[in-house]
């Protein structure tokens, strides 16, 4: 089994892997975060962040890549700043891993929106009412009541990040083990003669992948409606 | 034991000014809808923050705009049953009736876990989850997990208003406990006058964001310029005593040494109730009846005769069982030559009294 895929492109699945849940996990929190304002709160600004969030869906990924470029390279604003306590991401894993959160935001927020606004806020009303606080209500009633919407956003944001390409190309290249992702890899293997069927063989792999995170998120979503009552 | 509200805001096209002290038991907040009771429960609750308001429970200050108090819902330490009971629907029923038990540590204890599942009786019900339960059954849920809530006071928005008859019946005389048997002051939202009449030991009547009246059940739906709901819903209470249970069905109650026919009540001997009797459900009559098939038959001094634009008169009769108010026709009091002062006798029909009309005390 270990020997269908060649040691580069075992690296690639490990490496797009290991990017997509950190991209994902990376995105959650800020996720839950701007979708509870966006769908709970009215503050000054909020229509502007609310594009902002959006911007990577609709801007051409390249874009989004030159951005990030600019922004967390080495020279860039917020890359030279880091590099000061050690945080690189220009050219890195790290930085394949932020380009795919990116990308992955507006999907991971929208889900998460939806299902925050698909709660009654009466329902934190009467737990206010029983003597919770701002934070214990959200832990004890909001966070578990939108777990549905949560997790089916956290596997289209996983989903999202194994198949991001322009941006990562574009802000971290496409450097073997270590930003050569599974779509940067059969975008290499597609570029040197004889290197189709190893692209076909990843490509098989991404379909695996992203059929196997579509049940997951179906299953998931199922369990916890059923849990949560709301079947 | 009291409650002191003053609340004054203004909305869009409404005013509410309110002001009003309710003493312990269960105080009535009286309207139809678009009087201001809900904004006035949500305001002592602290989910809204009127412009102006002095609120104190049992002598603590829960907002006081002139002193820029105000106090978070959370740290209030109330009890609301709300309309449509807001359950969890993530949580069990036990988990459900212990939110916010483990948050109210430092107050003295109602009842404990054990009585509140007993008196409420929903025992079988713990391990379900609310979307398993029925309307009624939530509603008890509800009452249970604010009470265990260990509150100052229990708030009630409407909590029979989404409930169909029977049901309502389900559920009522559970707040009749709660506001007999537990030192607990109720303020209780509502725009039904059988409710009213049932729970109520002081009302507060709210008309277009403002008090209307405030008092004594009794006095209050006693009066006969009280129309608030128009001339159809008017209807003294009278408080009885229940005497015995005759074999034929029928029940025989003394209110004030009254003898009064009602249909089978399941209340035990000895028992108080307060009987509702719809004004429009009362004959009068100059002289003493015979030969009627209506059981009750009580004298009495007419204390005063109202009437509006319409064809209809009440007349207010004031009779040894206490206050009874009777709806007739204008020409009926003119043909009888009713006026205050005047003796007649009431007639009412046991069968007409119904059985969501006969509450506790």
């Amino acid at each position: 089994m270990s020997d269908w895929l060649g040691p580069q492109e075992w690296a690639a699945v490990g490496l797009s892997l290991k990017v997509a849940f950190w991209a994902m996990m990376g995105a959650v929190v800020p996720g839950v975060f701007v979708a509870y304002a966006l769908a709970r709160w009215e503050f000054f600004g909020k229509q502007f962040v609310n594009v902002l969030v959006h911007l990577p869906l609709v801007l051409p990924p390249v874009a989004t890549g030159y951005l990030l470029l600019i922004t967390f390279g080495t020279q860039g604003v917020v890359g030279s700043a880091l590099k000061e306590i050690g945080v690189v991401f220009a050219f890195r894993w790290t930085g394949a891993a932020l380009a795919a959160a990116v990308m992955a935001f507006p999907l991971l927020v929208r889900a998460i929106r939806l299902s925050i606004e698909a709660i009654d806020p009466k329902l934190e009303q009467a737990a206010a009412t029983l003597g919770a606080s701002r934070g214990r209500v959200f832990f004890t009633v909001t966070l578990p009541l939108m777990l549905p919407g949560l997790l089916a956003g956290m596997v289209l944001a996983f989903a999202k990040a194994m198949g991001e390409f322009g941006a990562t190309i574009t802000f971290v290249s496409n450097i073997p083990g270590q930003t050569r992702t599974l779509p940067s890899a059969i975008y290499a293997f597609l570029q040197v003669p004889g290197g189709e069927p190893a692209a076909m063989r990843l490509v098989v792999v991404s379909i695996i992948v992203a059929a196997g995170a579509l049940i997951l998120s179906e299953l998931l979503a199922r369990r916890i409606a059923a849990k949560v009552g709301q079947a | 034991m009291s409650v002191e509200v003053q609340i004054r805001q203004g909305f869009q096209g409404f005013d509410l000014d309110v002001s009003f002290e309710a003493p312990a038991g269960l105080t009535v907040l009286f309207g139809s809808s678009g009087s201001g009771k809900t904004s006035v429960i949500n305001a002592v609750a602290g989910l809204s923050r009127p412009a102006q308001s002095r609120i104190v429970v049992s002598g603590g200050v829960l907002s006081d705009s002139a002193e820029g108090r105000w106090v978070p819902p959370h740290q209030r330490g109330l009890g609301y049953v709300f309309q449509e009971g807001r359950l969890f629907p993530h949580m069990s029923v036990q988990k459900n009736l212990l939110y916010g038990n483990k948050l109210a540590k430092g107050r003295a204890e109602i009842a404990s876990f054990d009585q509140v599942v007993d008196i409420l009786g929903i025992g079988s019900l713990l391990g379900r989850r609310p979307a398993e339960l029925s309307g009624g059954e939530k509603q008890r849920v509800a009452i249970g997990r604010a009470l265990l809530a260990r509150p100052k006071l229990i708030l009630a928005d409407e909590p029979l208003a989404a409930l169909d008859e029977p049901r309502k019946a389900e559920i009522l005389p559970y707040f009749e406990r709660l506001r007999d048997e537990f030192s607990l002051p109720i303020l209780y939202v509502t725009h039904s006058i059988a409710e009213v009449a049932r729970l109520a030991t002081t009302v507060v009547a709210l008309k277009d964001g403002k008090v209307d009246r405030v008092g004594a059940a009794a006095e209050v739906l006693a009066d006969p310029s009280f129309t608030p709901m128009g001339p159809r819903a008017v209807g003294a209470v009278l408080e009885a005593k229940v005497v015995t249970h005759h074999e034929d069905g029928l029940t025989e109650l003394t209110a004030n040494g009254v003898a009064l026919m009602l249909p089978q009540l399941s209340h035990a001997i000895g028992d108080q109730v307060r009987v509702r009797v719809a004004a429009h459900d009362v004959i009068l009559s100059k002289e003493a009846p015979k030969g009627l098939s209506a059981l009750n038959i009580v004298e009495g001094r007419v204390q005063s005769v109202r009437s509006g634009g319409g064809p209809g008169a009440i007349v207010s009769v004031d009779t040894k069982a206490g206050r009874i108010l009777a709806r007739i026709t204008r020409r009926s009091a003119a043909a009888l030559d009713l006026s205050e002062g005047v003796t007649c006798y009431a007639v009412m029909k046991s069968v007409s009294v119904a059985p969501q009309d006969i509450g506790t005390r």
